[in-house]
């Protein structure tokens, strides 16, 4: 088994977070894993993306051509990403802020209104806490404890507050599609 | 934990205390990982250099002094560094330096590449002199070779390179840091002030011809002990295989997934990954070409590597290529498909010269 994700949106937006929280989550779950940034030649307030692979074999290409699940934060990153996703596979969009629907028919298609969600809790920088909430929901792959275990670990020094509203927010993300779906 | 930062750690632990470097992506952080690291062990400086050409120089410095130096940086820069490297040789001091590759010839671009295999592995600078080029595929690989690097240095009192590029450098994956072997090296190579003794002297000019010709025969005695005893490489299912691939780094990762890939499809690949990049395997490869008749070289180059697979296997084999150079990283289905086309089971691999 292989599994592919990409996370894109905004630069601040924190999707590297997320890639590196699943990729720390599926480690501490047993599975090989690599996490690979977008790099280079970036500029402020445009896209950031990264890969996640999952998988319980050796893995050979840390790159998606064809991701499993992508999870989208902004409209760009939407356009950018809807066509590389697999046949039959997922995406996941911020529907706070995408106000356009998908051109795929062929893939499932999970709306989260994530900023929405985070700004009630009162802190709207969970955003990606909350979309990573949604995923697993439907993803699996990594329990939420193990998950919210592993996002402390990274977390680290962060003040317990933070993590206290980021626990929120990934709960807020996985009860939302329990309750849509 | 992200390769860059993986060197970094490993360096620190092998007993790296001397850094020197200028920013370059895909590799800043090592530099960046470094500047935090070596302030928190005990005679650890970090230096970030006016110029490449500096730091390698002050890498050589700190050598001469004793320390265990280390410097890194993406392929424009290390092609700064040639005259440095060229110096290490001549004066038989040990470095390691880390090669990130990126996408060239000229500035290029900063996505992960193959292209300067041939600056490593030929020497690169001017002059008659062999670096060591160890070649890691996986963080782990990174983790152990950084720390073999510095003890093949000291050994052979030589600069060893270890050449990954910009996807071994970004990417994370887990890791586990072996322990270090304590370090060999004698006080006697070190400029630590001669007090009352004879004075010591490094040098790289050797006026004389008959002495230099005698220097470059030292040398290269030294060179045929390393390609004798410090060749590595690895097989990958080769024991029931038809067609070997050939690929070191990130093209040998892409590879084994073609090779499963392949064999689902009934297509029995195996892989050849040359671990030490100089001393090439040559030996070890020719021994396969006894058993195999059918090899296809895969880089992220136009072909180079393929230039000491043809040398090693004389023409006993037919040997195909498939190159994606230019900071393209292809996937694993795409050169499955290749492999495909290009293999027949009657007509063998269509040879690429």
């Amino acid at each position: 088994m292989i599994v592919k994700t990409i996370f894109s949106g905004f630069g601040g937006q924190g999707v590297l977070m997320m890639g590196f929280t699943l990729a720390h989550g599926a480690m501490n779950a047993g599975y090989q894993v690599t996490f690979l940034p977008a790099y280079g030649a970036e500029v402020r307030g445009g896209t950031a993306n990264c890969t996640v692979a999952v998988s319980d074999d050796e893995i050979a290409s840390p790159i998606a051509s064809e991701p499993d699940y992508v999870v989208v934060l902004n409209t760009p990153s939407l356009y950018t990403f809807q066509n590389r996703v697999a046949p039959g596979g997922s995406l996941f969009l911020n529907s706070s802020i995408i106000a356009v629907d998908p051109s795929r028919r062929d893939v499932r298609i999970f709306k989260i209104p994530a900023s929405e969600i985070a700004e009630q809790l009162g802190n709207l920088r969970t955003v990606n806490t909350v979309m990573m909430g949604a995923f697993l929901k439907m993803a699996g792959l990594v329990t939420p404890d193990i998950y919210l275990s592993s996002m402390e670990e990274v977390m680290g020094s962060k003040k317990r507050s933070i993590i206290d509203v980021n626990h929120k927010a990934f709960t807020a993300g996985f009860e939302y599609l329990e309750e849509s779906t | 934990m992200q390769g860059n930062k993986i060197i970094g750690e490993a360096a620190v632990l092998a007993g790296c205390r001397f850094y020197a470097g200028y920013p370059i992506t895909p590799q800043n952080e090592i530099p960046e990982y470094m500047s935090e690291r070596l302030r928190t062990v005990e005679g650890g400086v970090f230096i970030q250099s006016e110029s490449e050409i500096a730091a390698i120089h002050m890498v050589a410095g700190a050598s001469a002094a004793g320390a265990r130096s280390m410097t890194s940086s993406s392929s424009p820069g290390i092609s700064l560094k040639q005259e440095g490297i060229s110096s290490l040789a001549a004066c038989q001091l040990p470095a390691v330096i880390v090669n990130m590759m990126r996408g060239g010839p000229g500035l290029g671009n900063i996505s992960p590449a193959q292209g300067d295999y041939f600056q490593a592995t030929r020497g690169g600078g001017h002059g008659d002199y062999r670096t060591i080029v160890l070649g890691p595929a996986t963080a782990q690989e990174l983790a152990d070779f950084t720390m073999d690097a510095f003890d093949l240095a000291d050994q052979y009192r030589t600069p060893v390179m270890i050449l990954a590029d910009g996807m071994m450098g970004q990417m994370m994956e887990p890791v586990i840091f072996k322990e270090p072997k304590p370090r060999v090296y004698s006080d006697s190579y070190m400029m630590r002030g001669a007090g009352k003794g004879k004075s010591k002297i490094i040098r790289g000019l050797i006026l004389d011809p008959l002495d230099m010709e005698e220097h470059n025969w030292t040398l290269e005695r030294k060179y045929r002990v390393i390609a004798k005893k410090e060749t590595r490489h690895e097989l990958y299912r080769t024991e029931d295989a038809e067609l070997i691939l050939v690929a070191y780094g990130t093209a040998a990762r892409i590879a084994k997934g073609a090779i499963k890939r392949l064999r689902e499809a009934g297509l029995k690949a195996g892989l050849f990954r040359p671990i030490t990049l100089w001393p090439f395997p040559e030996n070890e490869l020719r021994d396969l070409a006894k058993v195999f008749e059918n090899f296809l070289v895969f880089e992220m180059s136009t072909g180079q590597m393929l230039e000491d697979v043809r040398l090693a296997l004389q023409g006993y084999a037919r040997i195909g290529f498939h190159g994606r150079p230019g900071g393209v990283v292809p996937t694993p289905v795409e050169l499955a498909n290749v492999v495909m086309r290009q293999y027949d089971r009657k007509q063998g691999i269509i040879e690429h010269y």
